[in-house]
């Protein structure tokens, strides 16, 4: 394998453990708390709403947005570590 | 000034900007065609992205499914904004690096095989259709009632401006006035959101007056209040729904995929420089998405709970007098079964005397809500704004597949760019045309088979693009033989359940219900085919050669960020 090569399979080793991490948050939040542990955290009450209800309906839907914003500024910083950036 | 004066006031000027912009960007080459050259800016693209993405079905039908819907609505919710983060993380990187027009070109070139590649283009005109039809009839539903012209007519005005904008301009053309109808629609769907929370709740931001208590000195929390008014009426708690679990699972994971494998929502991030700026302009088109998804659920609160308050136990010759403007249009009846001059509305099917369609929630609600007429007509031309930008970017994909996929690619390789840019124009031309006529002549099921393009999506694209980006190993074979098993699936099972083909046609369906494979309905069993063309893709893979040492090359190249340089067509 050539040292370019090298390079390349490190940087996508890095950017899929990135992926599997980010992954997780995405799946938790949405088919965790808005619909497997819904009813449970229902029991819980913020304001009007009650918690289950509030990550189906509001919460997952910020918390995508976040998660795409970190996952540029990861990438960012990975491609600057490999020399990738342009 | 009068409610019709501000709509043709209103829609006149959007409709007077659209056509400035497109005779400002009209494209001059086949590149700047589907691709728009290239060269557009992250937030420019995020923001057509979203208008794009955002259809008449997300303005005008998605509030008030969810108003009917309660917690069950979450699936769209969920749904089409959880898809973006597949989208952002697992595709759109990677297609902007391959760097070619359409998502064809990627599975056609992947998998080395001219037959994947009409496979592709079969099922992105599937899809497409499907959903520009839907377009042009919620265009027909705008103009008819705010504007008091024929339906018919109301989607010959559609069509003939999208025409415009989208043959002269192509990619181009529709990408700026997507900024614009993008601004447009926001701003139409925020200002009687943001009044009518006022109203209700003295919160000025939606998302927190949904939770918060009324402003009726009750100190009784919205929620609780609907949910009272529900169970009252015999409908299910508003915080809970009826569905199942595994089926509200199931909805929401095709959902999601269908999203990250729709055709016209992947190309646009063609457009962009870089990848860094396809991943930005990913998170950018989500943050813009975001603030009507997270509105809209409140917009279906207060809706529900306004239209209750007004309608339930009161007497029909009180009625206001938008409740008799949407009488006219047939999307609202009374039938008084009783004879006692009053209004039940119940969910017993045998006592209800009121019919609502869903659509008309968002277009009513701030007639409802008693605000001022400026306000009623700006929700008519963001309605319009949703349906044609989303029509025109259908469009683009229909008249791409054809001139680029088939007739560039298959039949005259040798055509000059110049005969390609000239066929994209006539493809886009006679796709306006059909989509004009099922706008005008609906086909009964438009509802069904949008569901079916997401399953179909789900259930073809999605695999095929991920496995061909994340497992370099997997073949033309696997490939092909599990976009063709999930599609042979997902059809199947929409015949079956939805259409009631094997047992009697439709009025079957409701029967086969308990039949449904592990209770899942069909608008959730994209995951389940999805799920299958990714196993028969593996398992495929492993009994036949692995793919050329090239393709290994590309699918390495691919995962590299820098060097993408600019979309081509070689």
């Amino acid at each position: 394998m050539s040292e370019k090569q090298k390079k390349a399979s490190a940087y996508w080793k890095e950017n899929v453990r990135y992926l599997f991490i980010l992954l997780t948050i995405w799946f938790a939040v949405s088919y965790g708390a808005g619909i497997l542990f819904k009813d449970a955290l229902n029991g819980i009450k913020i304001g009007g709403f009650e918690l289950g209800f509030w990550f189906a309906q509001q919460g997952s839907i910020y918390v995508f947005v976040i998660l795409i914003f970190v996952y540029v500024r990861l990438m960012n910083k990975l491609d600057k570590k490999y020399g990738y950036n342009e | 000034m009068t409610v019709q004066a501000w709509t043709y006031l209103l829609v006149g000027i959007t409709f007077a900007i659209y056509i400035g912009i497109a005779i400002w960007s009209r494209a001059a080459s086949t590149k700047e065609f589907y691709v728009a050259g290239g060269g557009v800016s992250p937030l420019a693209n995020g923001m057509a992205t979203a208008a794009d993405w955002m259809s008449a079905a997300s303005f005008i039908s998605m509030a008030g499914i969810i108003a009917f819907a309660g917690y069950d609505g979450s699936v769209y919710l969920m749904g089409w904004t959880g898809g973006y983060v597949l989208l952002a993380l697992l595709l759109a990187p990677y297609l902007r690096k391959f760097g070619k027009f359409t998502v064809p070109d990627f599975i056609g070139d992947r998998y080395y095989s001219k037959t994947a590649r009409i496979v592709a283009v079969i099922c992105a005109l599937i899809v497409s259709f499907t959903y520009v039809a839907g377009q042009m009839r919620g265009v027909g539903v705008v103009f008819s009632r705010f504007l008091e012209v024929d339906i018919n007519t109301g989607v010959v005005i559609g069509m003939v401006i999208v025409l415009f904008y989208a043959v002269l301009g192509g990619m181009k053309g529709i990408t700026y006035t997507q900024v614009a109808q993008y601004c447009v629609l926001i701003f139409a769907f925020m200002v009687p959101a943001i009044f009518i929370s006022i109203q209700m709740t003295g919160n000025p931001i939606p998302q927190l007056g949904m939770g918060s208590q009324l402003n009726d000195g009750s100190g009784v929390y919205l929620l609780d209040k609907l949910n009272g008014l529900s169970t009252e009426l015999g409908f299910a708690e508003y915080t809970d729904g009826k569905k199942s679990m595994t089926d509200v699972f199931m909805i929401t994971l095709a959902l999601m995929v269908g999203t990250a494998g729709l055709p016209h929502v992947i190309v646009r991030f063609f457009t962009v420089k870089r990848v860094k700026d396809a991943r930005k302009s990913a998170g950018l088109a989500l943050l813009l998405i975001a603030i009507l998804y997270t509105t809209a659920p409140a917009v279906a609160v207060f809706a529900r709970t306004n239209m209750i308050n007004t309608v339930s136990d009161q007497e029909y010759a009180s009625m206001p007098e938008w409740f008799k403007n949407w009488e006219t249009t047939g999307l609202l009846a009374f039938n008084d079964k009783n004879g006692d001059g009053k209004i039940q509305y119940v969910a017993d099917a045998a006592k209800n005397e009121l019919i609502v369609d869903r659509d008309i929630m968002v277009l009513a609600n701030p007639e409802i809500a008693n605000l001022p007429a400026w306000v009623i007509a700006l929700v008519a031309a963001g309605g319009l704004a949703a349906a044609l930008s989303t029509a025109a970017g259908l469009l683009l994909v229909i008249s791409s597949s054809v001139s680029h996929d088939l007739i560039k690619k298959v039949f005259i390789p040798n055509i000059s760019d110049k005969g390609e840019l000239w066929a994209a124009r006539g493809a886009a031309t006679v796709a306006v045309i059909i989509a004009g006529y099922f706008g005008i002549n609906p086909p009964g099921f438009v509802a069904a088979v949008v569901a079916l393009a997401f399953g179909l999506a789900a259930a073809s694209f999605f695999p095929a693009i991920v496995l061909g980006i994340f497992y370099k190993k997997m073949n033309k074979e696997g490939a092909i033989a599990g976009m063709v098993v999930g599609i042979s699936l997902m059809l199947f099972y929409m015949l079956k359940f939805k259409f009631g083909i094997f047992d009697g046609g439709k009025e079957a369906v409701a029967g086969l219900e308990k039949d449904w494979w592990f209770g899942i309905s069909p608008e959730g069993f994209g995951s389940v085919a999805m799920l299958v063309n990714f196993i028969v893709s593996i398992i495929i893979m492993q009994f036949t050669p692995a793919p050329p040492e090239k393709v290994q090359e590309i699918v390495e190249d691919i995962r590299i960020p820098s060097g993408a340089g600019e979309a081509s067509d070689h």
